[in-house]
């Protein structure tokens, strides 16, 4: 059932508040100040609480159910995290407060820094980054400053693989750099003849996302980075996928000079319209000088009968301020509670059972679905949604009709190298039975694509609404509720 | 597909119709078939600039991706369609006629025997699924 708008619902004069009789002296606007027409809907309280719930009750969420949307981990984003997050220490702290009032938050953001160094193997890290793709513009922004603090001015081109994120070509075109094409080999790998063929000293670096956008670990990773490095290059790790290397691999150890990482995938925030992102971005000794200002440490190590005080030290040759304050510190408190309750080996269990996961749905699925990348995948694997015998269905049909079995669709048409991509990443929070209840749909609608093709054209038939005209939505824009008069 | 056979075409997709010294430039009929409903064109380049073979000459956006379209010859632009940008879905619709995207004055016209005939564009695109 649809829910009509809250206009629609408006009845004129029907008020949900009366203001009192004001008990200080009226002191009217100026005229010219006040609008004439307010057209803004009236309602009880009553009906305007239970339109709002109506509508989040057609919400779809990681808590109503499964939401294997490839790239975006979204796993379940645990309760405590949310009581941690709500003491009033925390929730009620404001940044500009005198330091020496605020230590206990600046040990949370002290203590989260020394947590992502140690888990990604770097030395240095700046919880700034608003999301992870604000962390690759700094990360990208903090190459250009390493080149040109050389007097290197020449190096204009980052290469970026056809498996990376898509935020990666644009981080790179917002910081000035021409972005290069980078080719993948038939197994997944990057290219590394056309890559040893593209590196010269007109490469500021690479953009690697490793796990990639397949699901697939680079096979020659220590070689590409290496190749870059030959040639004065630097290499950027996008780490949205790290939710598959906790505990296993260190991106530093691998060589990489930077990466961000995404507290609202792999550190269990919420995300996806329920909570602001978080992108800290972490980078090798060499690159440290250049971090956004500040960074929280140690100021004075006290003594015997004095705590440490902690405050803020300002990198020597930093890009400078790039949020306000200090991040979105709610966040940094929900990723710090989550890295605190899985503790080192709990850590190494949730990316063991994510990859564990997407291999076991991969092999249910790679049956009735082409996986044109046969191998053994990481947190995520990608299959075509489309089949010869059935011409006229397409990965779109096939995300749709998914939403009639109760299940959020996967990420669709991404990455660009597969034909009719569907991008699946179930996370470790999901049980067996969750994941055999989503292959079943999926082989279900296999097999209804071939017998009753309609069924998939014209879903979805479960939802509020039905199939939505896309088209017209990317043409369409209504950017305002009305025409404002000229 | 369609593939007309009196066109050439480029490894990123484009065609390319010559007469004389005169090149039109579009996309191909299985390029907005691949990219399917065409919501979006925005032309980089205005009449008299010049373009060399491989700049990025517009963008293009579909309800599923987002495009460039290379310069398949260089030369110096003599026209360009903007009235595509109103009907961006022209592009999906008539993608050989009315969807032509420049007109360019060919300044290295050997560059287009480097270019595929449609009998090996239409073998090259089989083969890339």
């Amino acid at each position: 059932m649809t829910e009509p708008t809250i206009y629609e619902l408006s009845s004129a004069g029907r008020k949900g508040f009366t203001f009192a009789e004001p008990d200080v002296p009226a002191f009217p606007l100026p005229d010219e100040f006040i609008r004439k027409d307010l057209p803004l809907p009236e309602l009880s309280e009553l009906d305007v609480v239970r339109h709002f719930t109506h509508l989040s009750q057609k919400n779809y969420s990681i808590d109503s159910g499964f939401y294997p949307l490839g790239s975006c981990t979204m796993k379940y984003n645990p309760r405590i995290n949310e009581v941690v997050a709500r003491l009033n220490g925390f929730a009620q702290v404001h940044p500009l407060q005198p330091i020496e009032t605020v230590q206990g938050s600046l040990v949370v953001m002290y203590m989260l820094q020394e947590a992502l160094k140690e888990i990604s193997g770097f030395p240095a890290i700046s919880l700034q980054p608003a999301a992870g793709a604000h962390g690759e513009l700094v990360g990208v922004l903090i190459m250009r400053a390493y080149h040109l603090s050389h007097g290197d001015a020449k190096r204009k081109k980052i290469l970026l693989p056809d498996s990376a994120h898509g935020t990666n070509p644009a981080s790179s075109s917002m910081a000035g750099f021409e972005a290069v094409h980078l080719p993948s080999d038939a197994r997944g790998n990057v290219d590394l003849a056309k890559l040893k063929e593209l590196c010269d000293d007109t490469i500021a670096g690479l953009m690697l996302t490793n796990p990639n956008t397949l699901g697939l670990f680079d096979e020659h990773v220590l070689e590409v980075i290496d190749i870059v490095h030959k040639a004065g290059g630097l290499v950027y790790g996008d780490g949205a996928n790290l939710n598959a290397l906790l505990g296993i691999t260190r991106p530093g150890d691998l060589g990489f000079d930077i990466l961000h990482i995404n507290l609202h995938k792999t550190f269990s925030t919420p995300h996806g319209g329920g909570g602001p992102g978080s992108g800290p971005l972490a980078v090798a000794e060499h690159l440290a000088d250049f971090l956004p200002d500040p960074l929280v440490d140690i100021i004075d190590p006290g003594d015997e009968e004095t705590p440490p005080l902690y405050g803020f030290i300002h990198p020597k040759k930093s890009i400078g301020r790039i949020k306000s304050f200090h991040g979105h510190f709610g966040i940094i408190v929900r990723a710090l509670t989550y890295i605190l309750m899985q503790g080192a080996e709990g850590l190494r269990d949730v990316s063991e059972m994510a990859v564990l996961n997407a291999n076991y749905l991969m092999a249910l699925l790679k049956g009735s679905y082409h996986l044109p990348y046969d191998r053994d995948c990481m947190h995520e694997f990608v299959l075509e949604g489309v089949w010869p015998e059935a011409p006229d269905i397409h990965a779109l049909d096939v995300a749709k009709r998914l939403m009639d079995y109760g299940l959020h669709p996967p990420t669709n048409y991404f990455p660009l190298i597969v034909n009719e991509a569907l991008m699946i990443e179930p996370t470790e929070s999901e049980s067996k039975q969750t994941l055999d209840y989503f292959a079943d749909a999926m082989r279900k609608i296999a097999k209804e694509a071939h017998e009753q093709p309609e069924l998939l054209h014209e879903a979805p038939h479960a939802t509020p609404v039905g199939r939505l005209d896309e088209v017209k939505a990317a043409k369409d824009l209504v950017l305002c509720c009305w025409r404002p008069e000229e | 597909m369609n593939t007309p056979a009196n066109l050439r075409y480029a490894k990123t997709d484009e065609w390319v119709k010559v007469d004389g010294n005169i090149a039109t430039v579009g996309i191909s009929d299985y390029a907005q078939d691949q990219l399917s409903d065409i919501v979006f064109i925005e032309f980089n380049r205005e009449i008299d600039d010049v373009i060399t073979k491989g700049d990025a000459l517009a963008t293009i956006e579909s309800v599923k991706a987002a495009a460039d379209v290379n310069a398949p010859i260089s030369g110096k632009v003599l026209e360009v369609n903007e009235g595509l940008s109103d009907i961006p879905e022209t592009l999906n619709d008539d993608p050989y006629e009315k969807a032509w995207l420049y007109k360019i004055e060919m300044s290295k016209p050997d560059e287009v025997n480097e270019l595929m005939d449609a009998a090996a564009y239409d073998q090259y695109c089989e083969g890339r699924h």
